[in-house]
C-alpha cells in the first residue's frame, strides 16, 4: 500500500480507534490493543472466516472481524452480551462436535479452544455431545494426527501452503463428514511433513502434536495457565 | 490399475488441457467412464493436472454424484424431498428394497444395482421421482418401480436405458430426439413475459444497436430484480461488473435450481432455451464478457445434449461466436458447466468455486464476484428466469415490463407449485398475486400451511394467505409447497433440517454443527420427550446459526424451526411438558444402565426394570 500514512477512524464499543487502509477489523482492533476472540485466524495466514468466533457487529451487521475490511466511520460492536453469547455458543459447538478430553490432553494449558472456554466461563457445554467416531494417524515418526481434537479451523492447511511452501493437508468430505486429510493415499508418513513445519505448530488444539515433547513444559507453567487468552493483546501498547 | 484405466484418465485430463480449473469436468467424465474415482485414479488425475492429490480428493469427496467407491452399474437415486415423501416415496423405497434385497445406501452383491436417497431433483410436480443413472423416472409407484427393476434385470441392456424404461415421452421438447424424457412440463398458466410470448430474437438485435451502458439503463428502468432468491437489482449488478477493471469479464447463468420444490428453471431450459441464451448474450454484451457459463445442475444432465445442440445452432446462425449478429468487436460464446450434486453450489460464490474446479465452498466477501469472480475476473451471476426477462424487456421496452406486477416488484414470477393441490406445476403470475389467488389457481382448498421459498423460506398459515408474492412481502425464488390439514408440519420441518445437514458444505461452525443440534432437539420434541425449556433452546440456537453463518445457506437453514415457532407455536406447545421429579424427560434410566448391566451380567438393584 502506498497510502500507508492515511488513517481510517472507526469506533469499537464506542472507543475511537485509528486503523490503516487495507486492515481488517480484527487487525485494526489488535493494533489498538483490543482483543477480538478468534480461533481459525493466525498472523501471516490468509483469513478463512470459518470458525466465526470473531463475529462482531459492523455498522449493525454481523461479520467475521478477520475478513471484514475497516471503513471510515465504521461502528463496531465487539464486547457486548449478544456477541459474547453467540461466541459461547460457537465454542460450545466445537466442543460437542469433537471428542475433547482436556484432562488427558498434552496440549492442556496451551490449547486455544480450552483457553477460550475458560475466558468465556464455560465449564460444560450446553449442547449434547455428539461423540463422533474419528481416527488417529500415528504413522509419522515425529508427528501425531488426532482427528478427535480437530476443529476444522484449517490453520495447518494454510500454514503448510503459505508458510512451509508445502501442501501437506487439505479438507475432504462436506458437512458433517468434512475431515482433515493428508496429501497422500493413506497417511501422514507418506507426505513430506516434518516436525518443525509451521503447519504443526499452527494447530490451536491437540490435533497435531509433535511426539515425545508433550510434557516438556510442566502444567502450571503453560501459556494460558496464568493469564487468559487475549490478555497479551489487551496488555500490549497501542500501535500507530 | 487396469490398462484401460491407465489410458483413460490421462486422455480425459488432456481433453481438458490438463487444466486444474477444469477439475469438475475431468472428475465427472472419469466417474462416468470408470464408475468411480478411486485412490489410484485420484493419483493419476493429480499427476496429469499437476495438482496436489488431496485437492483432487477434496473435489471428488465433496459432490454427491462423484464417488471414491465403485457403485452398481445402475444407480437408483430416489428423491427424498418433502413433496416426494408426501406422494409416497417411502412406499417406492420399500418396494425397491424388497425387489432388490438390499437397503438404501447398499449395492446388490452382483454389482448391478445401488440404491440411494438424493435431495430434491426438481420434479416435485411429478413426485415421487428418481434418477436412474441420470435418466429421470417421474410419477413412480412401488409397482412401477419394481417392474422397472425387473425389466432391467431381464433385458440386461444398459446401453439404452431410455428405450428400456420409458414408455411415453413427455410433452413439448421433452420428446425431442436429444431429450427423450418422461418428464412433463406442467405449464399451467403462461404469463406475459416468459411462457406467453413467442420468441423472436428481436431483443438481441435491438440491444446490439444500443451501447452497453444504454442496455444497462434499460434494465434499470424496467426495475428488473434477481429471480434466484436474493432479489438484487440486475442492472446494478451488471453496472458494477462492467465498472470493474480489466478486459476479461464473465457472465454466469445459475441453473443449479437446488432449492427443494423449485422446478421452473427446468421448464425454461426445456421450452425456452433460446430466450435464455439470447438473454445471456445481451448480458454478455452489457457487462463486456466474452464467455458465458451455464452452470447446469447434475440432476438436469438429461437436458445437456439438447442444450448443446441449441447452442450449436445459435453458433451457425451467428448468434454466438465472434462478431455476434455481425456486430464488430462483440465476441461471445457459451459453455455448459455441469454440476455434480450439491445444493450449496447454487450460492453464487460456491458456484464460482465449482466452476473453477474446486470443492463448492463459498468464498469470503469482499471481494464480491462483480469485482473478483470466476478465475479472478469480474463476474455477474444471474438466475435463469432473470436472464429470460432480458430480451422481452429490450424488445417490448422497459415501460411495458414495469407496467406488469407491482411497484417494487415488476414483471412476472414463475411459481413452482407442489404438494397438496389439484394442479401441480409452473404458473407465471404477475408479482403481487396473493397466496389465496394462488390456491384458487392450483386447486388447493383450505391448506393448513404453505412453505414459501422452499426450506430456506418460511412456513406460513391461514393468517398470511392474503399476503402478496413480491420482493417487499413474501419474497420467494418460486417454490411453493402446499400442505393439507392432515400433514404433520413439525415432521416436515425436521425433514427440511435433514436437507440442510446433508447439504451444508461444512466450512463454518454454526452451519456445520448447529443444524445437527437443531434437528436433534426438534426430533426429541417430536418423539414426545420435549420440555417447556426446549422452545427457548431452539430459538437461541437457531438465532446463533442464522446470525453467525458465513453464507446464505446457514443464514436461512434455521428458518424451518424459526418460522414454525413463529407461525405454529401451538404445535410445539402441545408436545412440550414439564419434567417430572426434576428429571429430564428424554432421560431413560434403563437405557442409561443397559450397557453397564450387560457388562456386569446383573441388574441394578435400585432401578429395577418395569
Ligand atoms: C444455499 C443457496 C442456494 C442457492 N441456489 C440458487 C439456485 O439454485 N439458483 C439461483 O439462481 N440462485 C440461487 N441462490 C442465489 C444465488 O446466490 C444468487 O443470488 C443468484 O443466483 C443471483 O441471480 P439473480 O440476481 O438473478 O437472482 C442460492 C443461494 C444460496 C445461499
Amino acid at each position: 500500500m502506498n497510502n500507508n500514512n492515511q488513517k481510517i477512524s472507526l469506533t469499537i464499543d464506542g472507543v475511537e480507534v485509528q486503523g490503516k487502509p487495507g486492515q481488517t477489523i480484527l487487525e485494526a482492533a489488535e493494533a489498538a490493543a483490543v482483543y477480538i476472540p478468534r480461533l481459525c485466524w493466525m498472523k501471516n495466514l490468509t483469513a478463512a472466516g470459518s470458525c466465526r468466533v470473531c463475529s462482531v457487529r459492523a455498522n449493525g451487521r454481523v461479520q467475521s472481524a478477520c475478513t471484514q475490511p475497516i471503513g471510515p466511520g465504521m461502528v463496531v460492536e465487539n464486547d457486548t452480551e449478544e456477541l459474547r453469547e453467540l461466541r459461547r455458543n460457537l465454542i460450545d459447538m466445537l466442543f460437542v462436535e469433537g471428542n475433547h478430553f482436556c484432562m488427558f490432553c498434552e496440549k492442556s494449558g496451551e490449547c486455544e479452544l480450552q483457553a477460550l472456554a475458560y475466558r468465556f466461563g464455560i465449564t460444560a457445554p450446553k449442547y449434547p455431545f455428539m461423540f463422533p467416531q474419528r481416527d488417529l494417524d500415528a504413522s509419522h515418526p515425529e508427528i501425531l494426527v488426532d482427528r478427535n481434537r480437530c476443529i476444522l479451523c484449517g490453520r495447518c492447511v494454510r500454514a503448510s501452503q503459505e508458510l512451509d511452501g508445502k501442501h501437506v493437508f487439505g479438507f475432504v468430505g462436506r458437512g458433517t463428514t468434512k475431515r482433515l486429510a493428508v496429501n497422500a493415499p493413506d497417511n501422514l508418513a507418506q507426505t513430506d511433513a516434518e516436525a518443525d513445519d509451521q503447519a504443526v505448530a499452527a494447530c490451536p488444539t491437540g490435533s497435531l502434536l509433535v511426539k515425545r515433547v508433550g510434557y516438556a513444559v510442566p502444567v502450571g507453567q503453560r501459556k494460558f495457565d496464568h493469564s487468559p487468552i487475549g490478555s497479551e493483546i489487551e496488555n500490549s501498547d497501542v500501535q500507530d | 490399475m487396469s490398462t484401460t484405466q491407465e489410458r483413460t484418465v490421462p486422455s480425459i485430463c488432456e481433453s481438458f488441457g490438463n487444466e486444474r480449473s477444469r477439475m469438475m469436468d475431468i472428475v465427472l467424465e472419469v466417474q462416468d467412464k470408470l464408475g468411480c474415482v478411486d485412490a489410484e485414479t485420484i493419483d493419476a488425475i493429480a499427476a496429469a493436472t499437476d495438482a496436489p492429490r488431496v485437492d483432487v480428493e477434496s473435489v471428488v469427496s465433496f459432490y454427491s454424484f462423484t464417488s471414491q467407491k465403485p457403485k452398481g452399474k445402475v444407480v437408483i437415486r430416489l428423491s427424498s424431498d418433502v413433496p416426494d415423501i408426501m406422494a409416497g416415496a417411502l412406499d417406492v423405497a420399500r418396494g425397491l428394497e424388497e425387489e432388490l434385497g438390499i437397503r438404501f445406501g447398499e449395492t446388490t452383491p452382483d454389482g448391478m444395482f445401488t440404491l440411494e436417497w438424493t435431495s430434491c431433483i426438481g420434479m416435485s410436480d411429478q413426485a415421487p421421482a428418481a434418477l436412474v443413472n441420470g435418466l429421470v423416472m417421474p410419477s413412480l409407484g412401488p409397482g412401477t418401480a419394481r417392474r422397472g427393476v425387473q425389466i432391467l434385470r431381464e433385458r440386461n441392456n444398459l446401453e439404452d436405458l431410455q428405450g428400456t424404461l420409458i414408455r411415453e415421452y413427455g410433452d413439448g421438447e421433452n420428446s425431442h430426439d436429444l431429450v427423450r424424457a418422461a418428464v412433463r412440463n406442467n405449464i399451467r398458466r403462461p404469463g406475459k413475459v416468459i411462457f406467453g410470448r413467442m420468441e423472436s430474437g428481436a431483443g438481441l438485435i435491438k440491444a446490439l444497436a444500443m451501447s452497453p451502458a444504454e442496455v444497462i439503463r434499460g434494465i434499470k428502468t424496467a426495475r428488473l430484480r434477481g429471480r434466484g432468491g436474493a432479489g438484487f437489482p440486475t442492472g446494478m449488478k451488471w453496472e458494477f461488473t462492467r465498472a470493474a477493471g480489466g478486459d476479461d469479464r464473465t457472465l454466469i447463468c445459475n441453473a443449479d435450481e437446488g432449492e427443494p420444490g423449485t422446478f421452473k428453471d427446468r421448464v425454461i431450459l426445456t421450452e425456452r432455451p433460446d430466450l435464455l441464451f439470447e438473454g445471456m448474450t445481451i448480458a454478455g454484451y452489457a457487462i463486456g464478457a466474452k464467455i458465458g457459463l451455464l452452470y447446469l445442475r447434475a440432476e438436469y444432465s438429461y437436458l445437456r445434449e439438447y442444450l448443446e445442440h441449441v447452442l450449436e445452432r445459435r453458433r451457425e446462425q451467428r448468434l454466438l461466436g465472434s462478431r455476434v449478429c455481425g456486430k464488430e468487436g462483440f465476441e461471445f460464446d457459451i459453455r455448459i458447466q455441469m454440476g455434480a450434486g450439491a445444493y450449496i453450489c447454487g450460492e453464487e460464490t460456491a458456484l464460482i468455486s465449482s466452476c473453477e474446479g474446486l470443492r463448492g465452498d463459498p468464498k469470503n466477501r469482499p471481494p464480491f464476484p462483480a469485482q473478483h469472480g470466476y478465475l479472478g475476473t469480474p463476474t455477474s451471476v444471474n438466475n435463469v428466469e432473470t436472464l429470460c426477462c432480458v430480451a422481452p424487456i429490450l424488445e417490448m421496452g422497459p415501460g411495458w415490463f414495469s407496467s406488469i406486477g407491482s411497484a417494487g416488484s415488476t414483471g412476472t414470477k414463475l411459481l413452482s407449485i407442489s404438494g397438496d393441490c389439484m394442479r401441480r406445476g409452473v404458473y407465471e403470475v404477475p408479482f403481487g398475486t396473493t397466496l389465496r389467488e394462488v390456491f384458487e389457481m392450483c386447486g388447493a382448498s383450505e391448506p393448513a400451511a404453505v412453505q414459501v421459498g422452499g426450506p430456506s423460506g418460511q412456513m406460513v398459515g391461514p393468517d398470511d394467505y392474503a399476503r402478496e408474492i413480491c420482493f417487499d412481502d413474501l419474497a420467494t425464488g418460486g417454490s411453493l409447497m402446499i400442505f393439507g390439514p392432515r400433514r404433520n408440519l413439525l415432521e416436515i420441518a425436521s425433514q427440511f433440517m435433514e436437507f440442510f445437514i446433508e447439504e451444508s458444505c461444512g466450512y463454518c461452525t454454526p452451519c456445520r454443527v448447529g443444524n445437527v443440534l437443531l434437528k436433534e432437539r426438534l426430533d426429541k420434541i417430536l418423539a414426545g420427550l420435549g420440555e417447556k425449556s426446549d422452545l427457548e433452546y431452539l430459538q437461541k440456537l437457531a438465532t446463533t446459526i442464522k446470525t453467525t453463518s458465513r453464507c446464505g445457506l446457514g443464514q436461512t437453514s434455521a428458518n424451518p424451526v424459526l418460522s414454525t415457532i413463529e407461525n405454529f407455536k401451538m404445535l410445539y406447545e402441545r408436545l412440550l411438558k414439564e419434567p417430572e421429579e426434576g428429571r429430564q424427560r428424554s432421560f431413560d434410566i434403563q437405557t442409561a444402565l443397559s450397557q453397564a448391566q450387560d457388562l456386569t451380567g446383573r441388574e441394578s438393584v435400585h432401578f429395577k426394570q418395569g
